[in-house]
């Protein structure tokens, strides 16, 4: 776990322009439907790096991130609501019409601005976190109590959206495929084309970021709040500082994720709170790696493609398969697949087969529980 | 007068689902310091388990006992979750101690597993296999360790393997030629009915209260009282608090912390399923059952701060209060005269989902004022 | 405890062989020409999973009697009805974006799915934005007319105004004010909002509304809400979903909301297999209004509930939605037949004039993609059935926009002209 910050060296130009090139011919290479699955799955791995910056670097495992993505989510929908939304009576979405109402509610007035919608799409999830972060960690609440509340905050969210149909439209969210964008239906093949390469430029901005985050003294101090918080108080530095700025660029992440989300595939809803949905976010990343920020990404868009696929062939066992990953990971593979491999994995492994003995005075020895009675 | 009455009795009844729900999982929690997500799904074993016991006493040699298949019921149900959360304990949690947020995450595995077991597998190969784990688990116990360490051994313990699998699938295979209801996997809701002396209600000072709601809350008293005397009156209860207190002193002296773990963590389970009898007489019973009550109990039980059953039972209570005062908008009731803008805020919150939104919200206030609770733990050992 | 964690493996490979298992599709081999695939898309997993499954069943049902019959024959050839079957696992998006799956991927002619309506509003826009083809089964709410949708279900007119009408008129409880109970989604709360119109306009009084969370089953509040707002009885018009419905009958019969103190419910989405979750000794004495009814005693009727049993079970029942699914199966594949085409433009051009004898009666799809139906109401009796009390003498035609609702009032929906369409003003 100690090789968090030392990058193994920057991939060469070459796996760059791979990498370019995939994305580039992706949209020739498979079909529509494919090719959105994948483009959502990597605006997945936005809100994947930002769990990683936080539960993987500094140690807060949110449950709650799916307020964030949703927040996200709902400022991209509102926007594209209201800018098609013209020929309706009174010139507000059409769902208003369902509930009676005439005039706009006032927090949907900025969205007409599309300038303040791209500024709010990470501003507003990041200065809610803010908040909501500044309020938990002033008192040091932290563990488990932490987990817990963003769990009860997600739930407090979730009912207010579904709760507000005449504001919200409750659970039915709002739709964006059939809404306009530059004169055209977001849902056309087109846009969702532009919509994919735009992600996978994001993705590719959002990682280069969280890199940039980890890397400097701001990074060691984060991981200094994960290893051993009251030392790092104790040397001068404030960690409610360090976590509300790191929950919220976390929260910001989340917010871009669910933006992009939305718009390829069609629907915000409350259903992006629900209490699974930020569960599996966390499990990405412990699949893929915990600080190790690829492992984030190649976490969420694995993941999700093998629960597509499983749930295509076999509905009922996904839920057999990911509780067993669950269970798996964190007791067999408690730094992710990738953190497995870039770590001391490999040579373990060999080491268990007998070939050589390998010590290490981390993980802790007291947690080895293999002197069992027998 | 009445209406003062009738909140009371609301306050009381909702806030004892919700103690019964959390008392296993603040002891588990408080104790062990273990956040079981899986406790819903251990509730959600009880209220399958009343149902096969509801079920059993239908079979016409036990039809005379119909009437207090309930009591059964209760005893069955706290056995089998106890079971099964000794068996999680023994495979999963075991491994993750000292690591409170792996567990949490496990523990979440878990329980996905168990709510599709309960839709994929049929409630009487279910009972099999909990028969099965419950024999061995006897085995484990009980015969003398040395027996299993002689030459015999291997052939003893083999032994112990097939008589405890065959008695499951006898069980299964006997409930399921019995029962036609059991033998097939299904992911509908399934209901129990309370006997009959146990519907409709009390008529006391011109009100109703409801038998079921009465029974719940006497499930809640006898289960805290019975706790509470456990903890601080047992032999196993003073050991309990020793390993909560100073686990590497404890073992020194001699307690076997390891057996510590699965009694607190088999009676947490245990208590799990017995609120999911409670349970299971208000609503239908279905795989999702416990994932309905999971966050009110974490709710209790970070509201009244971890270890301690006092704190448990004021916050369950207080967080029953408050969502039948505005839940049931009684505040508007009891001061008609409201100005206007706060009459149409409490207005506003007294649905059932602004509620829980507002009840959400004022306990995170709460922490602002309290971070570890009402009742915080004392010491050194919270900075930890 | 090496024992338990053998045990535990063991115990999870046998689960998932039954799954594996579970999840092989019938296939009987007849004398086909060819064949077509259409796309099922229901919640086999989560919460609505128990109400959805029993329609995956229904239309399997459907398909393999019409494949015993010789399948769908178009242009003298007889083509074999298969189908895919999608988890929409109770998630609205992901109801998205499985139909895109079928759509693209499959290139399924037309798709059956939904239960909630946020579901369908979830999949209408992938359809009109694909220009596909859906067929929805469930009674719903209306206000909503999409070219690229066939409902089956009832509209408000043919479930709740007349079910209203006969709480305020003709029940026990006539003349008496109402109380709306709801699960906090879009059926609920826009049905009551016609209701709390239609009331109006008959002169009665809505006293209480109310709206429980998804998932939320603690309903002591409710009830002690209610008996505050009805303390001399009347009618409560429950719109619960799932399993809330449980709580909620339990616990107002404990509390003495029952039919001899003068409680009476209605309820939208209690039909005969929910009556058997519930438990008959909770519900008898209530309402319910649906197009079709188990206890409908004519030969059409009996037959599909007893092909029904005879293929998933003797214990199982059949009720509304699943007869509605079946019709949709049935239709659909009568208007291929009529267009002479799987195309799904053409098959939806060819469905409006279609008709079925249907279990509940003659059924016709109406220029507006919905059915005309039979509305009847029923009490709830011992047995776990309807009591039929009153039926309407023919099929009620079904409004897409509500007529009693201000918002909606004076509009119909025609996709036979297009001038007309989606909306217009009568």
């Amino acid at each position: 776990m100690n090789n968090f910050h030392t990058s193994k060296g920057r991939p060469s130009w070459i796996l760059w322009i791979v990498i370019i090139a995939v994305i580039v011919s992706a949209p020739t290479i498979l079909p529509v439907f494919r090719l959105n699955l994948l483009g959502r799955y990597l605006s997945l791995a936005i809100v994947a790096l930002g769990v990683d910056l936080i539960w993987g670097f500094t140690g807060l495992l949110s449950l709650g991130q799916g307020i964030f993505f949703a927040l996200g989510g709902y400022c991209a929908a509102m926007y594209l609501q209201l800018n098609s939304s013209g020929d309706f009576p009174n010139g507000i979405p059409e769902f208003f019409g369902l509930y009676g109402i005439k005039k706009l509610p006032f927090f949907w007035e900025p969205f007409h601005s599309s300038l303040f919608t791209v500024v709010a799409i990470w501003l507003i999830p990041a200065a809610v976190a803010a908040l909501l972060g500044f309020l938990v960690f002033r008192n040091r609440i932290k563990g488990v109590y932490f987990s817990i509340l963003t769990q009860a905050a997600l739930l407090v969210f979730f009912n207010f959206f579904n709760g507000q149909q005449k504001l919200i439209n409750g659970t039915n969210g709002l739709k964006t495929d059939v809404t306009l964008i530059f004169g055209q239906l977001v849902g056309s093949e087109s846009i969702q084309r532009w919509l994919f390469w735009l992600t996978a430029l994001l993705v590719i901005a959002a990682w280069s970021f969280s890199k940039w985050v980890v890397r400097g003294r701001f990074g060691n101090v984060l991981i200094g709040i994960r290893d051993d918080e009251p030392r790092v108080r104790f040397t001068g530095y404030n960690p409610t500082l360090f976590k509300t700025i790191i929950f919220a660029i976390a929260g910001g992440l989340a917010g871009i994720s669910g933006a992009l989300y939305t718009v390829q595939s069609g629907i915000v809803s409350p259903q992006f709170m629900t209490v699974p949905f930020s569960i599996e976010m966390v499990i990405w990343v412990a699949v893929g790696g915990r600080g190790t920020l690829l492992g984030a990404i190649l976490g969420a868009v694995i993941i999700n493609y093998a629960k597509s696929l499983i749930s295509e062939a076999l509905p009922a066992s996904w839920m057999f398969i990911q509780g067993g990953l669950f269970i798996l990971v964190v007791t067999a593979l408690p730094e992710g697949v990738l953190g497995w491999i870039q770590g001391s994995g490999p040579r373990n492994l060999l080491s268990r087969l007998g070939i050589s003995r390998y010590s290490a005075t981390y993980p802790k020895l007291e947690m080895n529980h293999n002197q069992e009675r027998d | 007068m009445e209406l003062i009455l009738e909140s009371l009795f609301n306050s009381v009844a909702i806030g004892s689902v919700l103690l019964v729900a959390a008392l296993g999982l603040a002891i588990v929690f408080g104790l062990m310091g273990v956040i079981n997500l899986a406790h819903g799904e251990l509730m959600m074993v009880g209220a399958y388990s009343t149902y096969v016991i509801q079920l059993i006493f239908k079979l016409p040699i036990l039809k005379p006992f119909y009437d207090i298949y309930i009591l059964v019921a209760i005893a069955v149900a706290f056995i089998v979750s106890g079971v099964v959360g000794i068996l999680l304990e023994q495979t999963v949690i075991r491994r993750l101690y000292g690591s409170p947020l792996e567990t949490l995450l496990a523990t979440w595995g878990v329980s996905l597993i168990l709510q599709q077991f309960v839709r994929s597998v049929p409630l009487a190969y279910a009972t099999g296999c909990v028969v099965t784990v419950f024999i061995s688990l006897i085995f484990g116990t009980f015969v003398p360790k040395h027996l299993f360490q002689g030459s015999k051994g291997k052939l003893i313990k083999a032994g112990a393997l097939s008589t405890s699998a065959i008695a499951g699938v006898l069980t299964g295979g006997l409930l399921g030629s019995l029962v036609s209801k059991l033998s097939r996997a299904s992911a509908r809701n399934v209901d129990v009915t309370a006997p009959a002396w146990m519907r409709g209600g009390v008529d006391l000072f011109g009100m109703t209260f409801p038998k079921t709601r009465l029974l719940i809350i006497v499930i809640t008293l006898v289960s805290v009282v019975a706790v509470s005397f456990f903890l601080n009156k047992s032999v196993w209860g003073v050991r309990i608090r020793a390993v909560t207190q100073n686990r590497d002193m404890s073992e020194c002296l001699g307690i076997s912390t390891e057996n510590v773990d699965i009694l607190t963590f088999g009676i947490g389970s245990g208590l799990a399923g017995v609120a999911g009898v409670a349970v299971s007489l208000l609503g239908s019973v279905g795989p999702n059952v416990g994932g309905n009550y999971i966050v009110g109990c974490f709710m209790v039980v970070v509201l009244g701060g971890v270890g301690n059953l006092l704190g448990t039972v004021i916050a369950a209570f207080s967080i029953g209060l408050m969502t039948d005062l505005i839940g049931a908008g009684r505040l508007l009731t009891i001061w008609p005269s409201m100005p206007q803008p706060l009459a149409s805020t409490v207005d506003f919150f007294s649905t059932t989902s602004m509620a829980r939104v507002m009840i959400f919200a004022l306990i995170v206030a709460f922490l602002q004022y309290r971070p570890a609770g009402l009742f915080p733990q004392k010491g050194r050992m919270v900075e930890s | 405890m090496k024992l338990s964690s053998k045990i535990f493996k063991g115990i999870a490979t046998a689960a998932i062989a039954t799954t594996i298992t579970a999840c092989g599709g019938t296939d009987q081999s007849g004398n086909f020409d060819d064949s077509v695939t259409v796309g099922i898309l229901h919640s086999l997993s989560g919460t609505m999973a128990i109400s959805e499954s029993t329609l995956v069943d229904t239309e399997k049902m459907a398909i393999e009697e019409i494949n015993k019959a010789g399948g769908v024959e178009v242009n003298g050839k007889n083509y074999k009805i298969k189908y895919i079957v999608e988890d929409g696992a109770s998630d609205w998006p992901t109801f998205a974006e499985k139909s895109k799956k079928l759509i693209d991927q499959d290139k399924v002619p037309v798709v059956f799915g939904g239960w909630t309506s946020a579901s369908r509003k979830a999949m209408l826009p992938v359809y009109e934005s694909k220009d596909a083809f859906l067929f929805y089964p469930i009674q719903y709410e209306a206000q909503e007319c999409s070219n690229n949708i066939f409902y089956t279900g009832a509209t408000p007119n043919q479930q709740s105004e007349p079910a209203t009408e006969f709480m305020y008129k003709r029940s026990p409880a006539a003349g008496k004010p109402f109380a709306l109970v709801g699960s906090d989604y879009v059926f609920p709360r826009t049905s009551n909002t016609i209701t709390k119109e239609q009331v109006k306009s008959l002169g009665g009084k809505v006293v209480y509304e109310d709206y429980l969370p998804l998932g939320n089953t603690e309903v002591a509040p409710i009830i002690s809400k209610i008996k505050r707002a009805l303390p001399n009885g009347g009618t409560i018009i429950n719109t619960l979903n799932g399993d809330q419905n449980v709580a909620f009958f339990k616990q107002i019969q404990d509390a003495g909301i029952t039919p001899s103190n003068g409680y009476y419910v209605m309820s939208y989405s209690i039909a005969e297999e929910e009556i058997s979750t519930i438990g008959p000794e909770f519900l008898e004495g209530h309402y319910g209004a649906w197009n079709y009814m188990m206890s409908i005693n004519t030969p059409a009727s009996k037959k599909f509930a007893k092909n029904f049993q005879k293929r998933w079970g003797r214990d199982r029942v059949v009720a509304d939605p699943q007869e509605s699914a079946y019709n949709m199966v049935y239709l659909w594949k009568k208007a291929v037949e009529k267009a002479g085409t799987f195309e799904d433009n053409a098959v939806r051009e060819a469905l409006v004039g279609v008709t079925f004898d249907a279990p509940q009666g003659p059924v016709k799809v109406m220029p507006n993609h919905h059915l005309s139906q039979t509305v009847r109401i029923g009490e709830i009796t011992s047995d776990g059935n309807f009591k039929i009390l009153e039926e309407t003498d023919g099929p009620v035609l079904p409004q897409a926009w509500n007529q009693f609702e201000p918002s909606s009032k004076g509009y119909a929906c025609d996709w036979t002209n297009p001038r007309k369409g989606e909306r217009y003003k009568l």
